[in-house]
């Protein structure tokens, strides 16, 4: 459902949006043809990019390559593209499904790195803040997780880059990609700034959400059960205090976790990232619909994912969920 | 309260830029060569070339006052949020309310919209929006048109937040006495809804839309961090880090002036959001 709203909606971006303001077909095609093209070469590209055909026909002929693939005539001859086909560049004219895959493992590293950070410290701040509220580390770890809620990523990312790149040299170039399989050291080195930007920003609301829930929480009745039944305060804490509030933190971090995943994009942009989310910066740019399609689409497949993945974890986590 | 005060004083420098420039700064788009060494195309002088003349300083390349060009760009992202809010709050208020007060199939399509919305890759999505409009559309070009399409765009992304909240409260407040009196009475549902409801949920709205304003300044620096928000030469803070980016090494005000700006207003909505929470509703304390 999410898969079809989206690639619905991305469409009528790209093509019923520049018709309502005013643009035909040439005027499309005429941003994916050189600067000094005459009117007969963009003709002949809106009609080659399949321009003049209705929306509607446009899109069956997307969803068709995605389920069954579609043959390609580039001219000298003709290309296969096997069935998930996300379609081609109009720019670069590469398929657009290996350029996504090529570059999830960079994203992957990068969101699933933060996310681990994130989670740690701010549910660690979080229960501490709880327990001693209203303590100097209470008021402290709030304080900096209000700020950490209003900085926005693209300002830490510089402020690190200058202080921990360029004036210590303590971490490496992080637009410089290595597979982690290549060399651990250096791939965590130059995506640890990254890391530690993106988590904090994170880790700020994952605190402020767990002090509140925990909060509420220890005041149920059925710690005051389990203290009185004389378990041992770390236990209560622990096992039935944390366990009833990490529900909405996993429900946030299911959000967070897909929506990072579809594209790190201000992430990206900032530290030079050629991940996904720079991709889709890059497609933007160049009015790439195919590219954009392919990123929006593998995007909300991550989204969808990532909240069946934490749908199961409820269970696991919360004893009053049981799956059917 | 700081926030409060930060606020208001925010908002007096934002519509007073123009007189409080021409007796501090220069004018946000005048160039000064004169101040840029022109070896590297950095400012002269200490710190990006802070001066009693330019308070913050000049931009590497151009030499324009960055005094000015922040205390301009704090009225592009105080419009675009109030205005973006606005709009998340009339569709979320009135939405949620018809979703929670009529339930049913209403209620269904509604609750489904808003958690497609939720789930959304929205940043993608908002920019292939924003850079996907030519520069003359809808009968208005230039900063008109953008800052109408950003506050169009985050408008129309951010409302469920508001509209779960509305929902959910409209729920539980139509099954108040209240409302099966004024039903009795013969009251209509538009009466109903507008006259018994909505003045019960004036104090959510206020405080949500409180704290939705500093995400949609989030919203807007980004957007024109990534480079489609207004566009150049007019100032917005997101734009100039986006060029800090490239020269942060012989300019560190040109990227600590726009970041600091940015997060003082954004930390300055989140307080006074929280302190009316907090108000508004004891519990949550």
């Amino acid at each position: 459902m999410l898969l079809f709203v989206v690639s619905i909606a991305t469409f009528a971006i790209f093509f019923l949006v520049p018709r309502l303001a005013g643009m035909s077909a040439d005027d499309l095609a005429s941003r994916y043809v050189g600067k000094a093209a005459n009117a007969q070469v963009i003709h002949d590209t809106a009609i080659r990019l399949g321009f003049n055909d209705p929306v509607i026909v446009q899109y069956g002929r997307f969803v068709k390559g995605i389920f069954v693939g579609v043959d390609r005539n580039y001219g000298p001859g003709v290309e296969h593209c096997p069935a998930p086909c996300l379609g081609y560049s109009y720019v670069s004219q590469n398929p657009v499904l290996p350029d996504i895959l090529n570059r999830l493992p960079i994203t992957l590293s990068m969101a699933l790195g933060a996310a681990v950070v994130w989670v740690i410290f701010g549910v660690a701040t979080g229960v501490v803040s709880a327990l001693r509220r209203g303590s100097f580390f209470d008021r402290l770890s709030m304080g900096i997780a209000l700020a950490g809620v209003s900085l926005p990523i693209f300002f830490t990312g510089i402020v690190s880059l200058a202080i921990f790149r360029d004036q210590l040299g303590l971490v490496g170039d992080v637009a410089d990609w290595v597979p982690f399989s290549e060399d651990p050291l250096t791939w965590a080195n130059n995506l640890i700034l990254p890391w530690v930007t993106l988590a904090f920003l994170y880790a700020a609301g994952y605190a402020r959400l767990t002090r509140a829930g925990m909060l509420e929480t220890m005041s149920e009745d059925y710690i005051r059960t389990a203290r009185a039944k004389g378990l041992a305060e770390r236990a209560v804490v622990l096992k039935h205090g944390l366990r009833a509030t990490l529900t909405p933190v996993l429900t946030m971090f299911g959000l967070d976790l897909g929506l990072l995943l579809g594209g790190a994009v201000l992430t990206e942009s900032t530290f030079s990232l050629p991940g996904i989310g720079k991709y889709a910066v890059d497609a933007i740019s160049n009015n790439d619909l195919p590219q954009v399609m392919g990123v929006t689409l593998i995007a909300a497949a991550f989204i969808i994912l990532a909240n069946l993945i934490v749908d199961m974890l409820y269970a696991v986590v919360d004893p009053r969920v049981r799956l059917a | 309260m700081a926030g409060g005060i930060v606020i208001v004083l925010l908002i007096l420098i934002a519509i007073f830029a123009p007189l409080i420039v021409s007796w501090f700064g220069h004018p946000p788009a005048e160039w000064h060569r004169d101040k840029i060494d022109p070896a590297i195309q950095a400012p002269i002088g200490a710190f990006g070339g802070i001066s009693w003349d330019y308070l913050f300083g000049v931009e590497p390349t151009t030499g324009r006052d960055l005094f000015s060009r922040i205390l301009y760009g704090a009225r592009i992202s105080l419009l675009i949020a109030f205005f973006a809010t606005l709009l998340c709050v009339v569709l979320g208020t009135v939405l949620g309310m018809i979703a929670g007060f009529f339930g049913g199939w209403i209620d269904t399509v509604i609750s489904r919209a808003m958690d497609i919305f939720l789930a959304f890759p929205l940043l993608v999505f908002a920019l292939a929006l924003a850079g996907v409009i030519p520069d003359k559309a809808f009968g208005m070009s230039g900063d008109t048109l953008r800052i109408s399409l950003l506050v169009f765009i985050i408008g129309f992304f951010n409302w469920p937040y508001i509209g779960r909240i509305i929902r959910g409260q409209t729920l539980s407040l139509r099954e108040r006495e209240f409302v099966d009196a004024s039903r009795s009475l013969g009251a209509r549902n538009h009466v109903i809804l507008f006259k018994e409801i909505l003045p019960n949920l004036i104090a959510p709205i206020l405080v949500y839309s409180t704290l939705l304003i500093p995400s949609n300044i989030l919203f807007e620096a980004a957007l024109s961090f990534l480079g489609v928000g207004v566009r150049p030469p007019t100032p917005t803070w997101g734009g100039m880090l986006a060029e800090a980016v490239h020269n942060y090494d012989v300019a560190p005000n040109f990227m600590l002036f726009p970041g600091l700006a940015i997060f003082i207003t954004v930390l300055a909505f989140n307080l006074l959001g929280d302190g009316l929470r907090d108000a508004f509703d004891p519990k949550a304390r």
